[in-house]
């Protein structure tokens, strides 16, 4: 099987589903000529053209609005966010607009739109580029949410994304975009709202996204080979739709949760999630659930510290054992 | 207020002085663009339509706010479009088969220029499940993509992005069709509608940007809330644009078509800046007592209003007389009548129906692919 990059493949998603639906145009900064700031995009407008692929000024409500607006007469513009930091100069687009306006005409119109880009911190880039606001988002009834943590995940989820007649925001992370993984080259497509067990373990459940999985699985292989302790870790991949059923049934196999995530603490996805965990499957409990989230301040600069302030694998490896 | 019937019965009411400076100072301006293309070509017909179509308009604000103020069936923003319905109709009425409309959320005149009925408005604003939105939206969110009028929207300017979208979707899959994008005065300084007008003339996107300007946004005067002129900043972004009276009915379809058809023949955006006055507050709940003179207003209703204006060009063209005035007028009273007659006898939305119209995917449970949960409690 190919061992492709995550980064390559959200570029084989595009360009396969541009291929595919003469509607899908791609949108955003840099997109086009600069083949993508993190070279995501590279190649299409070489491929599929400026009809198809097109750069945009930096002017994200205007472009993100007129997108939603676009896909009301049926075009599918995927539209790219450099940085997910760069959502809140479009949220009245983004989550008045694009989530509303089926409700509000009473389901006469759909929004059949992608935001896609990297949404993380961990990269030296200071407080207002490294955001993380998939639960933000996730809050609002209207949209759907998408963190895939792997090449394999990221291509499958974002050509459901694509075909996906709701607003889906696809959430990247710029530090993942090299990882390789297996990929088919045969198509295939990963529906919204399945989880997906990374690790089978039965001592505790750490249930995680995006790139917190990746720490969450080194901090997995740590507590294994320096504790012999076994972690189940399961990738949540879509939080909106959410795989409540792969939670629980993990919950119902280990009895001790611990959430990992790199958003803020309060009202994090992780908050959500423990919600559900306490509500439906309280006699499973052994314990409180548990989480490490980023540590609670706008995030920090200085690189070290950078890394102490997000879950890394010692962190999570450190909370797993005052579990257990 | 008794809206003022033919200009014989108002002679009569009416101080002499006033009325005859009206009428000479009207006849000579509406009388040129009487004679432009787009209006000479109108049958009798479409005129009585036009007439009838800014009187039901009036009519129909004219009992939601009765609705509103005394029998409490009407909640939360109601935004009259009284004084300002020649701009809609004017608009709207140049519209062709590929033309989108889109507006704020002094929406009730377009909804009803581009032929909702009123029943279904009337019960959206009361909010019952036989509304145009289902109860879902209320006043400012009155949709028909059947009729390619797209709301209906609440934030200031939001809507404006929205409407090059519709212009980009429009020249991206080769059709030729124009978006009308409304704006009032008090929008035309939020950064989106920048952004719009920007993305709008690097693109060549086939918008019409319409500035719909009553004076006021909200409380706040042009004077004290813009820099410069309005439509004016088109020129930053070399944007043809133009300023024109919306009293005049005919100036306001001259000068829509003349731009809707460098869009439609160049796809070439503009701006057009629509004078235009509101008798009444910003919405119901402005009090209209800090801002401005009663003695404006009266000026308006009594010298510029829309439909008397037109409905005195029409008697002069002999398309009109008192017993079709007065036929008009009752039957749009009836209508406006039953309609809250229809929206009282209709069923409120139920509980079940709150989580409904959110998702299209789960408002098409035979084509839904996603798993999972979409909604918590």
């Amino acid at each position: 099987m190919p061992l492709i990059s995550y980064r390559e493949a959200i570029n084989q998603a595009l360009a396969e589903e541009l291929e595919r639906d003469p509607n899908v145009v791609l949108m955003g900064e840099e997109v086009a000529q600069f083949n993508g700031a993190y070279k995501v995009t590279e190649g299409l407008l070489a491929r599929f053209g400026a009809k198809r692929v097109i750069d945009t000024p930096i002017s994200e409500a205007g472009f993100i609005g007129a997108g939603i607006g676009a896909s009301m007469l049926g075009v599918r513009p995927v539209m790219e966010l450099m940085f997910w930091s760069f959502y809140s100069v479009a949220f009245d687009q983004i989550l008045n607009n694009a989530a509303n306006v089926r409700y509000m005409s009473g389901g006469l119109i759909n929004v059949p739109i992608v935001i896609r880009g990297p949404a993380n911190g961990g990269t030296n880039v200071g407080a207002t580029h490294s955001h993380t606001p998939e639960g933000i988002c996730a809050a609002h009834p209207g949209v759907k949410v998408v963190c895939p943590a792997t090449a394999y995940d990221a291509k499958g989820l974002l050509k459901s994304a694509i075909r996906d007649n709701d607003p889906v925001f696809f959430m990247e992370n710029t530090i993942l975009y090299n990882d390789k993984g297996e990929v088919p080259a045969e198509e295939y497509l990963i529906p919204l709202g399945s989880a997906d067990v990374k690790r089978q373990g039965t001592d505790l459940t750490i249930v995680a996204h995006g790139r917190a999985v990746i720490n969450s699985l080194k901090a997995a292989e740590l507590l294994k080979a320096e504790h012999d302790i076994s972690v189940e870790v399961v990738d949540l991949r879509s939080i909106r739709p959410l795989d409540e059923e792969t939670i629980l049934a993990s919950v119902r196999k280990t009895h001790r949760v611990l959430l990992v995530e790199e958003n803020k603490p309060f009202c994090g996805v992780g908050a959500q999630i423990s919600y559900i965990i306490q509500s439906k499957a309280f006699d499973d409990l052994d314990a409180p659930i548990k989480r490490v989230s980023a540590i609670d301040a706008p995030a920090i600069y200085s690189k070290p510290l950078e890394d102490e302030q997000l879950p890394n694998p010692q962190r999570i490896r450190n909370a797993v054992l005052a579990m257990l | 207020m008794p809206f003022p019937s033919s200009k014989k019965s108002a002679t009569a009411e009416e101080k002499s002085t006033g009325s005859k400076d009206f009428d000479g100072a009207v006849s000579a301006a509406v009388s040129k663009s009487a004679q432009a293309a787009i209006n000479v070509k109108l049958t009798a017909e479409q005129k009585i339509e036009f007439y009838r179509t800014m009187l039901r308009i009036r009519r129909f604000e004219e009992r939601c706010i009765r609705s509103y103020a005394q029998e409490r069936k009407i909640g939360g923003f109601l935004h009259l479009y009284i004084g300002q319905e020649a701009v809609a109709v004017g608009c709207c009425s140049v519209m062709q088969e590929n033309d989108q409309v889109i507006t704020a959320y002094r929406d009730h005149g377009h909804a009803i220029a581009v032929g909702m009925p009123l029943n279904p408005l009337m019960a959206e604003l009361y909010g019952k499940v036989t509304g145009c939105s289902k109860g879902k939206g209320g006043s400012m969110h009155f949709f028909d993509p059947s009729r390619r009028y797209w709301g209906g929207h609440g934030i200031v300017g939001g809507q404006v992005p929205l409407g090059a979208g519709l212009a980009f979707g429009l020249k991206y899959k080769g059709i030729k069709g124009a978006a009308l994008t409304f704006l009032g005065d008090g929008a035309v300084n939020q950064g989106a509608v920048h952004e719009a007008y920007n993305l709008a003339a690097l693109w060549d996107l086939p918008v019409v940007f319409i500035i719909e300007n009553n004076g006021y946004s909200m409380g706040t005067s042009q004077a004290r809330s813009s820099a410069g002129d309005l439509a004016k900043r088109a020129e930053g972004y070399n944007m043809a644009w133009d300023v024109c009276d919306g009293h005049d009915f005919y100036q306001v379809r001259e000068a829509t078509e003349k731009f809707l058809a460098l869009a439609r023949e160049k796809s070439k955006p503009s701006i057009l800046e629509i004078k235009t006055y509101r008798y009444r507050g910003h919405s119901v709940s402005d009090p209209d007592s800090t801002y401005r003179d009663k003695a404006e207003i009266e000026e308006y209703r009594r010298t510029k209003d829309p439909i008397q204006l037109f409905q005195n060009t029409l008697v002069a063209e002999h398309v009109l007389n008192d017993a079709l005035i007065e036929k008009i007028d009752t039957e749009a009273k009836e209508e406006a009548e039953n309609s809250a007659a229809f929206a009282e006898a209709s069923p409120y939305p139920t509980v079940e129906d709150i989580s409904k119209d959110v998702y299209w995917e789960e408002d098409n449970p035979s084509q839904k692919k996603s798993q999972g949960r979409i909604f918590f409690d």
